[in-house]
């Protein structure tokens, strides 16, 4: 089960943490490359691990929040065990991106940045997956799904829905 | 080992390798969209099943992405062939046909696959590889990127060997004399850069190679990374010899997986050769790379704002001077690089400066590549010496705008570019003459937007973008490009007044001048270029309220033409996600506007023998339309 699907304890989300921060010396540098791996780990940042980042680089946590908000990668609620991202590049939008997302929205009937109450899919948008090619396209899990439309999401969604092997941790 | 050592050990594997049949398949992210590892997998099981005997061989991108999956065999004493579209379902064939026999299977084929002089594979049928020159490309989707060997047997890390028998001085002069400049989109003469930092006094001295491929729209960076790493990664070296500089920092995107792992096993490989680390092939010089993640952020692609991210900080840009050459990471003088320069880099010292300086144009030496995408049939990366035209990329070598639609604009440099009408199609490509129309070679994404695309939402689409990766750091940007979207925002939806047309002008003038960085400096050409060239089209979405593209969403409504409609198809009906859709008493289908969120899904499942929905702008011109 991936670690993101448990609700951690704040004393076990501390312990989640720790041999993180051990592979890491205790350095400025350091904090982007801490928050990556956290989140990798836990599919989020949690206030306990800001906390503890904090701790270790002694830098205030306000600090960390600042850096951690500053850039588009971090998030402060978990993922959904499907995490869906839908590109919003240039070619992506060109070819009908917005729509796509729209349908989205209303197949999921959740707003983008939210997750399912089941906790199942989350909705975001990326600036740019480089797959430009392909547009527009649409990633669920690890999995890039080409040439979208509105109409394709339904059974996307449907088939995505009993493939249990693209539900996975956000590694 | 030595570099000799080394190098024969690799040629003689690459010659063995030569006397096989070998099945190249294009393996980077684009082709594994597309189904790449799919087709892989068909192969070894075919190779097996029907006892052949051949090596799957995972390369890079060839660079023709519209064909993806791309597959290339290359039988000894036999033509190569390449082929385009493969599925697995093709597969059993093609090992039946020519791998075991001598069927090339022609009628699966783009062409025939050829090593050209400059070592670059060129498909002689293709039209396009008439323009193209692929210099920096040269490896791409002909080698095994996971397979140093195969580099250095290639050519590969000779330059290294040869730079380090030359002075740094005279490095840093041959590649000033070459005329190389900045490929990361301003065009700063590399040399001049090289030199300042080569003068500076402090140490340590860094250098940085920049591959955070934020404009949306461009992959030449992460295609590069994905099918031939270790030219990035020599031209680092070359660069931190020549500034005598023993650390190595590249700052890669995060949103690029396979460029990041295929980056860091190209170094360990590197390092495991003595060609990277402590006392590099013998020679007393010392250097390492260490790879940092970017974490999204656009704005973290100009030089002080990315240095700010490596040491941990907010990825704001600093005030300039002083500049990075002088003090740059941890206030030490720093020298950074796009991607796609320091792979250019080897090449210049192999081949002497006097070589490069023959290819482009006057004032831009060497090749430009480009990722072209959007609407145009052959989508793809392309390298083509500076001064090729606009009307060559898109025409020729990307096969021009597909279902007779008209060729409008193409959208060069990305966010920070502009909109270029098919009448300046004759511009050369350039660092020179873009700017001088407005737009900027930017890092080289190139977008074809045809008839079908409406330059106010394509300009309201780039500001949306700055305003959202705007750092926040400069009031004009922070505020100015907010207040731009609003004023955009407000003409697409039919809300416009004229008097915001010459408001867009003063805010994007004084956003210009009162931006530090070249993110704020540059927001507002996407307005520029779109009022300068489509004035007319921003005027009918104030005037007429109606978008000549029907784009966009408030001036459009959706409307099914009855004598086109078929009575027993009701594909729309059950397409719409709104239940706005009925039959009417002579089952014809109807709209009804009043529910209708103007998806487009009716449009897209009506069948083509019918091709009864069309889109009316403005809203009001719909029969029967009543105002709500």
């Amino acid at each position: 089960m991936p670690d993101s699907m448990k609700t951690l304890s704040s004393k076990e989300l501390v312990d989640e943490v720790k041999p993180i921060l051990e592979r890491f010396r205790p350095e400025r540098a350091a904090l982007i490359p801490i928050l990556q791996q956290v989140q990798a780990k836990l599919g989020y940042l949690p206030r306990e691990a800001m906390l503890e980042t904090a701790h270790f680089l002694d830098i205030p946590a306000s600090t960390i929040y600042g850096v951690a908000t500053f850039f588009n990668e971090f998030r402060f609620v978990p993922l959904g065990r499907r995490p869906v991202k839908v590109c919003m590049g240039t070619a992506c939008h060109m070819r009908g991106g917005e729509l796509v997302m729209e349908a989205l929205e209303r197949e999921l009937e959740i707003k983008v940045g939210e997750v399912t109450p089941d906790g199942e899919y989350s909705l975001d948008r990326v600036a740019c997956i480089g797959c430009c090619v392909m547009a527009p396209v649409v990633v669920i899990g690890e999995e890039i799904h080409p040439r979208m439309t509105p109409f394709k999401v339904e059974e996307m969604l449907a088939i995505t829905r009993q493939d249990n092997t693209q539900a996975g941790p956000p590694e | 080992m030595t570099f000799d050592e080394i190098q024969q050990q690799a040629l003689s594997e690459w010659e063995t390798l030569q006397q096989k049949t070998r099945i190249l398949v294009g393996t980077a992210t684009c082709g594994r969209a597309a189904g790449a590892l799919g087709v892989v997998e068909a192969f070894e099981k075919e190779l097996s099943r029907q006892q052949a005997d051949a090596t799957v061989i995972k390369v890079g991108c060839l660079g023709l992405c519209y064909a993806e999956p791309l597959v290339v065999i290359m039988k000894p004493e036999e033509f190569s062939v390449c082929y385009g579209n493969v599925t697995p379902d093709l597969v059993p064939r093609l090992v039946e046909g020519y791998i075991l026999d001598d069927d090339p299977c022609l009628e699966l084929a783009l062409g025939t696959f050829e090593i050209g002089e400059d070592g670059a594979p060129f498909i002689p049928e293709l039209p396009r590889f008439e323009l193209e020159r692929r210099l920096i490309l040269r490896r791409c989707g002909y080698i095994d990127p996971e397979d140093i060997n195969q580099y250095i047997a290639t050519g590969g890390y000779s330059s290294l060997r040869k730079a380090l028998q030359m002075t740094p001085e005279d490095i840093v002069a041959e590649v000033d004399r070459s005329g190389l400049r900045g490929r990361g989109g301003a065009g700063f003469p590399t040399g001049k850069k090289w030199r300042l930092c080569r003068e500076a006094e402090e140490q340590p001295k860094y250098v940085v190679c920049n591959a955070d491929e934020g404009d949306p729209g461009a992959f030449m960076d992460r295609d590069l990374l994905e099918s031939d790493p270790h030219a990035a990664i020599e031209g680092m070296i070359i660069a931190g010899y020549a500034m005598s500089a023993s650390q190595g920092y590249i700052y890669v995107r995060s949103e690029y997986p396979l460029a990041v792992s295929r980056f860091r096993l190209a170094l360990e490989q590197a390092q495991a050769r003595g060609l990277l680390g402590a006392n590099i092939l013998g020679s007393g010089f010392s250097f390492s790379i260490e790879v940092a993640l970017g974490a999204g952020a656009f704005v973290c692609g100009e030089t002080t704002a990315l240095i700010n991210s490596i040491e941990g900080r907010r990825g704001m840009p600093r005030v300039t001077p002083p500049y990075p050459t002088e003090s740059g990471l941890w206030q030490k003088p720093t020298l950074l690089n796009n991607v796609k320069t320091f792979a250019a880099v080897p090449l210049i010292i192999e081949r002497g400066a006097d070589w490069y300086a023959g290819i482009g144009t006057d004032s831009s030496k060497g090749t430009a590549v480009f990722a072209l995408a959007g609407k145009v049939a052959h989508t793809g990366l392309v390298e083509a010496p500076m001064g090729t035209t606009l009307r060559e990329l898109v025409e020729d070598i990307g096969g021009g705008v597909p279902g007779d639609k008209q060729f409008k604009a193409v959208q060069i440099g990305g966010p920070s570019g502009g909109c270029l009408p098919e009448s300046l199609s004759d511009t050369p490509v350039d660092f020179d003459s873009l700017r001088e129309a407005g737009s900027m070679m930017g890092s080289g994404g190139m977008i074809v937007l045809d008839e079908n695309n409406c330059m106010v939402d394509a300009a309201r689409y780039f500001l949306d973008f700055i305003q959202k990766e705007s750092c926040g750091k400069c009031t004009m940007c922070r505020l100015g490009t907010k207040q731009l979207l609003d004023i955009l925002t407000d003409i697409t939806s039919g809300k416009g007044r004229m008097e915001d047309l010459d408001l867009l002008m003063e805010l994007a003038e004084d956003i210009k001048s009162g931006s530090l960085c070249g993110l704020g400096r540059t927001a507002p050409n996407p307005i520029l270029t779109t009022l300068r060239y489509f004035r007319d089209e921003y005027e009918a979405h104030i005037l007429e309220h109606r978008c000549p593209a029907l784009v966009c969403k408030d001036l459009i409504a959706y409307y099914i033409i009855p004598e086109k409609c078929d009575r027993a198809c009701e594909h729309c009906v059950l397409a719409c996600p709104a239940e706005a859709i009925h039959s009417d008493e002579k089952r014809i289908k109807v709209i009804d506007q009043t529910k209708c969120t103007k998806c487009g899904s009716c449009e897209e499942v009506c069948p083509p023998e019918y091709n009864a929905v069309i889109r009316v702008s403005p809203p009001t011109s719909v029969p029967g339309y009543e105002a709500e």
